[in-house]
């Protein structure tokens, strides 16, 4: 008797435990938190918040003012003298490839920094000339204060720890905007060309 | 990390298992039917123990406050103590299936977390992450060797609950 019995509250627990596994990896497909945001954003794309930017030439933005175009978003903080530097050269070299479409206004490199008590317009803009900016369809920005960088760190699910040598550590991405404002696709930081296709493709449609 | 994971988790459980003789007679053995050899409450105590060992669930309990409320709940009540009730009834076979899964647990994810270029958790340092791959590592090679020893030259006979 005790034999059938644990038996069915065995399986009983396996189904639930099963279930609950399901659920906390979204369907086994995401065990890591980094997976889940990209999975989060491109089944659930979100409209990017109106919370106002200061670009490094000192104007104030939002992204609603940038609808119209793909919009490819990274976060950064200009102190960065480790691996992280590597992404501003690599946008900058993005920004080259896409010159057609920078020029055609189909699409703008955003880098948002996430540390804006110390990045101001000044570090902002020393940030972009060192990576190689080309002047047109990059813009540098900073929120202008703390509930705003929530806010923003919120939507596009930005981690950002420090690192103990003064610096930190962020789970670095490029992030797809569509024409419409919402917030599709998380892409390798380090391959570009995934960034790239979705503006490339998005524009033959 | 390191500290999250083999300290406090553990930690966590063998609260739970210090709480399992709080549990009365009676309520242990309504359980007793359905638990033959410990086999329902080591399931049960083995699934949720996975679910805590997800780099999701790490970086939840540390952003989400109804994540963490269940992580302190669910550690002592769901794996401590179903542990602490299922381990007595539990034979050779089930507490030797269990061990050397544990341990080999022990060794698939301290050799994942020593290896990986990619952090697992937005929440840790890569560092992080590698010393508790390598701290995993030893405890697998502790579990192991203890369990030589305890084989070799400990009782060969485990005195049983029914």
């Amino acid at each position: 008797m005790s034999v059938l019995r644990t038996l069915l509250a065995s399986l009983l627990i396996l189904a639930a435990g099963i279930a609950v596994l399901a659920a906390t990896t979204d369907g086994f497909r995401a065990f890591t938190s980094e997976t889940a945001r990209r999975i989060d954003v491109r089944e659930h794309p979100r409209v990017l918040p109106p919370v106002p930017l200061q670009t490094a030439q000192g104007r104030i933005i939002d992204f609603p003012a940038l609808r119209g175009r793909w919009l490819l978003v990274d976060f950064i903080y200009t102190r960065c003298m480790t691996f992280c530097s590597v992404q501003g050269t690599e946008f900058g070299q993005l920004q080259r490839r896409l010159a057609g479409p920078i020029e055609a206004g189909r699409v703008v490199l955003v880098s948002v920094s996430f540390d804006p008590s110390r990045d101001g317009v000044a570090q902002l803009a020393a940030y972009q000339q060192r990576s190689g900016d080309r002047g047109t369809g990059w813009l540098a920005v900073r929120p202008t204060n703390p509930s705003d960088l929530d806010t923003l760190m919120r939507v596009f699910g930005v981690t950002a720890i420090r690192d103990g040598l003064g610096g930190y550590v962020h789970n670095a991405a490029i992030a797809v905007v569509d024409p419409h404002g919402r917030l599709v696709a998380i892409t390798d930081w380090d391959a570009p060309r995934e960034a790239e296709h979705y503006v490339l493709r998005g524009q033959v449609q | 990390m390191a500290l999250q994971m083999l300290v406090q988790i553990p930690l966590l459980a063998l609260a739970g298992w210090w709480l399992a003789p709080l549990l009365t007679r009676r309520i242990v053995d309504t359980f007793s039917t359905w638990n033959r050899s410990g086999i329902s409450g080591i399931l049960l105590a083995s699934l949720v123990a996975v679910v805590w060992m997800l780099p999701r669930a790490l970086d939840a309990a540390l952003e989400t406050s109804w994540v963490a409320l269940a992580k302190f709940t669910s550690v002592p009540l769901l794996v401590g103590m179903p542990l602490a009730i299922s381990w007595p009834r539990a034979g050779f076979v089930v507490r030797g299936v269990w061990l050397v899964e544990a341990i080999a647990m022990a060794f698939r994810l301290g050799w994942l977390y020593t290896v990986s270029p990619a952090r697992l958790c937005s929440n840790y340092l890569l560092g992080d992450q590698r010393q508790t791959g390598k701290v995993m590592l030893a405890i697998g090679v502790a579990a192991c060797l203890l369990l030589a020893w305890k084989l070799v030259w400990g009782h060969s006979r485990i005195e049983r609950v029914r």
